[in-house]
């Protein structure tokens, strides 16, 4: 078990390895040079020279590699060329703000696309099923900027029942803050039904089919026990382990879910990185975006091979 | 809920699997033929499969024919019709410039419906490619090839977009690039896994055993064999290119103005829904939706058909 | 027929099970489709009755419905069934689950699958128990008490594992726990015993049978093993395309049986002391037919040799031969007169050549995985003489693949080992293997539906073949290609068809034929017809001593069945734990003196003749080949164990006799005096 979790964090480290490099040298792979490219072709030469000497960008990629890296170890993710202020002070608060939507919509979602997933299952082919099933796919692939529109445009402009920003007035207590929230977090929850409940679905359909399912039916155990007992026991487990796994999508989701409510998350610092060409800070944010991801993947491994008998004496066997 | 006495799920398992015909004595005469009439007979009578396919085809016409279509010029600026609501002259309004957006939205499905398939079709011979020799080589190969596919996976699809677009600037040859390098990894995964399995067959160790090279196993004997999976990848990605280039275009990274693509045109007015100006944002939304639901079902529905 | 078997004590009561007209059918693509047509069968209080049939006859919808448990897609069209006398069709929901909790119970194939892998065993049994009102410390007591009623040696810990931490004849046994935990009037048993080692099925057949005297509960037994029927049952019915033909007590179908069908299932397996070069086994001509096939009045006409036009039109009843002993033939009474169906000679055995066109000589394999080092074969040594059968037998993890896939060259051997073809030696990967090489050592792999490609048709799998193996092309390549076609019987019409449209014997004789391709030397035959149906497995047997005959191949003949491989087989190879334990004449290996194991391997196979040799039992389970025993390898095991020499020395493989070779510390002497007697039984 030791040995599991040991290889899997390894891997993990050098997956994120990987990527602070893709990252790093795909945003170094431009033409010209930084500081020409943010004070633009009418600068004097002597400016470009100095930004890019204060940006080190007039070091070599390696030292420049390096030195962002070492900084990371030192807790310090270096200085944002938009604002002048430290890189750390804007992506954090920002990712607290994107979490707390996340959450709201992960505990909205989960459970909810389990619930459609199993139901379609146990009635697999049937209207029920068809209805969820399709359902759930067609929500999935519409874009979440589509659902942000859409539902600003029914529930605040119509109905005039929730706010079309998604940002509290400062103050605001716990429950406003929840109902600011509600909105972009049904765009994430309409995206991620679909995928959970399929999920699902597909899981619990693999156990209903099994054997084991057949003997516990014919023991004559009455059906509600069958599928908590045996069913789904062995179906949601592949099923939550799936789910972590989407906090990663999540965030790409949020870019565009928080521009349209105007939220100040991970998502939007990103955008604003991106078209501000602020590389330090789209850089950093990005890196974040893949640890997130990786520990949540990491996480869902071990709770699934802890829960799991069959991996959990893999090494004892 | 079912009852007791109707075993649960559709347990082919159950008994004897009746779903499987056994065999038979006298094969018809052109036998692929039989196998692709059925195949199009069961498609065919797929609800979901007809219903993405009529979608699909409308947009089709919509993007060759749009500009015989469309009642005005998508292009034509107005400022003195700027923002007027839906009327009979104009039936689903105009926008900030008064550009009429019943054409823009009808003339806009031609970009995305020609940059998605491309890049899908690109991502999906590469993804093909890499994950043939990943499957069937594995070792040192397969583990480098995977690490660098997670760390690709490990960033959302639409930020290595993004991160892409603002190092390459954007344009639309850009996109194409961008979405299939984001997508080969995935696909490549799918045809693997697939490979990983064929791999067992003996039909792979019959290969070998009458001295054949290996391209020739790849792409003689194995490569048909992953073709459904490699079909309802396709598919299946080209609904998410679909999403995620409507989405680029959204961000501004996407296909650039003065083109009417709709995720632009949300772009453009989104700020606009509170004052109540709301056509100018519906309508190319319904579009997407329609578009990506559409592809999505048609996927489904192949997907049923070929993964049985 | 056994002695051991209880006597049934048939007491006018109501039968365990009842099926009357019974007519299930499957709608298969909008189309109802009949699997069983109007089955009668009816089992008495404490009878064992088996079913036996073939893939696709039915048997297993006939068990299912007997606890009313068909896929949804499947339903009782016609008939009645009553357990206990209790109506089944009848019943509520609720009544059916009241019945399966207390009066039926069902074991089949595959335990492993049948046990929830993330539930420990305890609870997996303690449940029916909990179910009937216990409370669970007591269902768990009661659960252990069970666990040992099935002979688990250590239930406290059995009970603390999952099912994927035991062996596959372990979780049988605690199956067949938590299906007689509630003393079930009728345990339907089907194909309990497929998929096991032999050792292993004997164990748990002798289990069931223990069991069967301490509970009183009717069997029904479903399987396609005759040998298992003879052993086990006291009647037998047997079933053919959804309808039961002939049906009696198992002594007397087996001695008369008056059935064509029955007659031809009997006539091809070969049976003890047949050889392939004294008689050509019998074969049933034609094909199973398709499910819900529409068939003549008498369901076998077109495949029966005595078939007259009243077949066609008129149903056969039920005629009485002898007491009990019925048949669904019109021409019950001159059955036996049933043409055979193979009419060719047998081929009268050649000496084979001196020279060999194949040796091996410290042959080993290691396999690695996460720091283990695996060892899957240790030194083994054998020579293939040309025109010759070497049949390999062994149970699953002897290393009878790895030695088969070695020697093909699809996976290289440990350095140092030597395989020798014309005494040049073998590169270890076929990819750096002369062509000549490859077209020497061709092989017939077990299942067909994977070694074919099944995109591709007959035509192109086979041409593509002889382009490779023998570099012709055009005209000349197309008639080769017919010359093939035609040597391995395949219907040259049938040549454009696709593996899927073919039957498995069909799809088996492409597979043949494409080994043939290139003029072969050698051929390894990896299980070819354990996936085939028994019918059909007499054909390509058949087949393959008619190809030997005429091409002078020597063939590596592996499988598990001993029948088959003594029919086969010149001389015969066991492997145990990737150790050849004993290489002799057919005629001499399974005769004393033979090696212990080969000894106790021998008696575990039921056989259809009915003349049972006392079982020798085996004691644990095969070691795992990451830590093998010390000494001899089979020192854990062997009924025969002589004391310490056992467990530290490993003995060499040495020849006792001409010609035949073993691995015991035991001379040939002292085993032909011990074998006179059965051995001790050793801690069961």
């Amino acid at each position: 078990m030791t040995r599991f979790i040991a290889k899997r964090l390894g891997l993990g480290l050098i997956t994120l390895w990987l990527l602070s490099v893709l990252v790093f040298f795909g945003t170094q792979i431009l033409p010209g040079d930084v500081a020409r490219r943010i004070l633009g072709p009418f600068a004097t030469q002597s400016a470009v020279n100095a930004l890019n000497h204060q940006l080190g960008t007039d070091k070599s990629v390696f030292v420049q590699y390096w030195d962002w890296i070492s900084g990371i170890f030192h807790g310090n993710l270096g200085t944002s060329v938009a604002t002048r202020t430290s890189v750390s002070s804007i992506v954090f608060p920002a990712l607290w703000h994107s979490a707390k939507l996340a959450i709201l919509a992960f505990i909205i979602v989960v459970p909810l696309g389990i619930l459609g997933g199993v139901l379609a299952a146990l009635n697999e082919g049937r209207f029920r099923d068809r209805f969820i099933s399709v359902g759930g796919l067609s929500a999935t692939t519409v874009p979440e900027f589509v659902w942000a529109v859409a539902l600003i445009l029914v529930f605040a402009l119509w109905l005039g029942l929730l706010p079309s920003t998604a940002t509290a007035p400062p103050g605001s207590g716990f429950f406003s803050q929840v109902e600011y929230l509600v909105l972009p977090a049904l765009c994430l929850v309409f995206v991620l039904f679909g995928y959970i409940a399929r999920m699902a679905r597909a899981g619990t359909i693999e156990s209903l089919d099994a054997d084991y399912t057949r003997t516990a039916v014919i023991k004559g155990l009455p059906y509600r026990t069958v599928v908590r007992r045996h069913v789904l026991r062995n179906s949601l487990l592949p099923t939550i382990a799936v789910v972590a796994t989407q906090a990663g999508y999540l965030i790409g989701g949020l870019v565009a879910i928080e521009l349209v409510f105007n939220y100040q998350g991970i998502g939007q610092v990103l955008y604003r990185a991106a078209t501000q060409k602020d590389f330090p800070v789209l850089q950093s944010a990005v890196l974040i975006v893949g640890v997130v991801y990786l520990v949540a993947t990491l996480l869902a491994d071990l709770a699934y091979s802890l829960l799991n008998p069959r991996l959990r004496f893999e090494s004892a066997a | 809920m079912s009852s007791f006495g109707e075993p649960i799920g559709s347990s082919v398992t159950a008994a004897e699997p009746p779903a499987q015909a056994e065999s038979t004595l006298e094969p018809a005469p052109s036998e692929a033929k039989v196998i692709r009439r059925e195949r199009l007979a069961l498609l065919l009578r797929s609800k979901t499969f007809i219903a993405g396919a009529v979608i699909l085809a409308f947009w089709i016409v919509c993007a060759i024919f749009g500009y015989l279509i469309a009642p005005d010029d998508p292009l034509l600026t107005n400022p003195v019709k700027a923002l007027q609501a839906p009327s009979s002259s104009h039936l689903f309004g105009t926008d900030t410039l008064g550009r009429d957006v019943l054409s823009r939205v009808i003339v806009g499905a031609r970009d995305i419906l020609i940059v998605a398939p491309l890049a899908t079709l690109l991502a999906t011979a590469m993804g093909t490619l890499l994950g043939l020799v990943t499957g069937y080589y594995r070792g040192f190969v397969d583990d480098t090839l995977g690490r660098i596919i997670d760390a690709i996976l490990a960033v959302p699809v639409v930020i290595v977009g993004l991160l892409s677009l603002v190092a390459l600037g954007p344009s639309t040859v850009t996109v194409i690039f961008v979405i299939a390098v984001v997508f080969t990894p995935v696909i490549a995964r799918t045809v693997r896994a697939a490979v990983l399995t064929e791999r067992q067959y003996e039909y792979v160790a019959a290969a070998r055993l009458r001295n054949e090279r290996t391209p020739y196993i790849l792409f003689g004997e194995i490569l048909p064999n992953v073709m459904g999976p490699v079909l309802v990848e396709f598919t299946v990605r080209l609904g998410y290119a679909i999403f995620t280039i409507a989405t680029l275009s959204f961000l501004g990274f996407g296909i650039q103005p003065p083109a009417p693509d709709w995720g632009l045109q949300i772009f453009q007015h989104y700020g606009l829904i509170s004052g109540g100006y709301w056509w100018p944002v519906l309508f190319p939304a319904l579009a997407i939706a329609s578009l990506v639901i559409g592809v999505n079902l048609l996927a489904d529905g192949i997907s049923q058909v070929f993964e049985r | 027929m056994s002695a051991t078997a209880p006597e049934p004590t048939v007491v006018q009561t109501t039968p365990a099970l009842e099926l009357r007209d019974l007519e299930v059918s499957y709608r298969v693509r909008g189309i109802w489709r009949t699997v069983l047509r109007g089955v009668t069968l009816s089992i008495a209080r404490n009878e064992a009755y088996g079913l036996v049939g073939e893939s696709g006859c039915g048997k297993s919808t006939a068990a299912f419905a007997a606890l009313r448990y068909l896929p949804r897609n499947g339903r009782v069209m016609n008939g009645s069934i009553h357990v206990d006398g209790e109506d089944l069709l009848s019943m509520s929901e609720d009544e059916v689950r009241q019945l399966r909790m207390s009066k039926v119970s069902m074991v089949y194939q595959n335990p492993t699958a049948a046990l929830n892998p993330s539930i420990r065993i305890g609870d997996q049994v303690a449940e029916v128990y909990a179910l009937a009102g216990d409370s669970d410390d007591r269902a768990h007591e009661r659960a252990q008490e069970m666990l040992s009623k099935v002979q688990i040696s250590d239930p406290v810990s059995v009970m603390r594992r999952y099912p994927h931490q035991l062996s596959g004849g372990m979780n049988q046994r605690v199956v067949i726990a938590m299906a007689l935990a509630t003393n079930p009037s009728l345990l339907i048993l089907d194909e309990p015993t497929t998929g096991l080692d032999a050792t292993v099925e004997g164990e748990v057949l002798d289990l069931i049978k223990t069991l069967r005297g301490e509970f009183e509960t009717s069997l029904l037994f479903i399987t396609h093993n005759l040998g298992v029927i003879s052993k086990m049952c006291e009647r037998m019915g047997v079933l053919y395309a959804g309808r039961l033909v002939e049906e009696g007590p198992v002594a007397e179908v087996f001695d008369r049986p008056s059935h064509p069908y029955t007659i031809g299932l009997v006539r091809c397996i070969p049976r003890g002391g047949v050889r392939k070069d004294k008689e050509t086994l019998d074969t049933i001509p034609g094909f199973l037919p398709q499910l819900g096939a529409e068939l003549p009045a008498c369901v076998f006409t077109d495949r029966c040799g005595l078939a007259e036009e009243i077949c066609r039109q008129q149903e056969p009843p039920f005629h009485r031969v002898t007491d009990g002993h019925c048949s669904r033939c019109h021409f019950y009474e001159r059955a036996h007169t049933l043409p055979r169906a193979t009419g060719a000679p047998p081929v009268p055995r050649e000496s084979p050549r001196e020279a060999p066109v194949l040796e091996a000589h410290g042959v080993r394999k290691t396999f690695h995985q996460e720091g283990h080092a695996i060892q899957a074969l240790a030194d083994v040594e054998f020579a293939l003489k040309e025109g010759e059968t070497l049949g390999l037998v062994g149970e699953s993890g002897s290393g009878k693949t790895t030695l088969a896939r070695l020697l093909i060259g699809l996976s290289a051997p440990d350095e140092g080992s030597i395989v020798e073809l014309d005494g040049a030696q073998l590169a270890g990967s076929v990819n750096k293997r002369k062509r000549d090489q490859v077209r020497a050592l061709q092989i017939v792999f077990q299942n067909p539906d994977s070694a074919l490609n099944r995109r591709f048709s007959i035509h192109r799998i086979l041409g593509r073949a002889l382009t490779m193996l023998t570099g012709e092309h055009g005209e000349k390549r197309e008639e080769r290609l017919r010359q093939l076609a035609h040597s391995v019987r395949f219907d040259v019409r049938l040549i454009g068809a696709r593996p899927a449209q073919l039957s498995g014997g069909l799809k088996q004789r492409v597979a043949i034929a494409r080994a043939f391709a290139g003029e072969p030397r050698i051929v390894v035959c990896d299980e070819p017809t354990s996936a085939l149906d028994v019918s059909v497995q007499a054909a390509i047997l058949n087949l393959l001593v008619e190809l030997q005959a005429q091409k002078k191949v020597a063939y590596l003949f592996i499988s598990h069945d001993l029948g088959v491989v003594r029919y086969l087989s010149d001389r015969i190879a066991v492997l145990y734990l990737g150790r050849l334990m004993e290489l002799g004449a057919a005629e001499s290996v399974f005769d004393p003196p033979q090696h212990p194991y080969t000894e106790a391997l021998g008696s575990a196979v039921p056989t259809a003749e009915g003349t049972e040799r006392t079982r020798i039992r085996l004691v644990g389970e095969i070691p795992s080949a990451a830590s093998p025993p010390s000494g001899c390898v089979f020192h854990t095991r062997c009924p025969r164990y002589i004391g310490d020499i056992c467990k530290t020395e490993e003995p060499e493989l040495r020849e006792v006799e001409p010609g035949h070779f073993w691995r015991c510390h035991y001379s040939a002497e002292q085993l032909r005096e011990l074998q006179k007697t059965p051995p001790p039984g050793r801690g069961v």
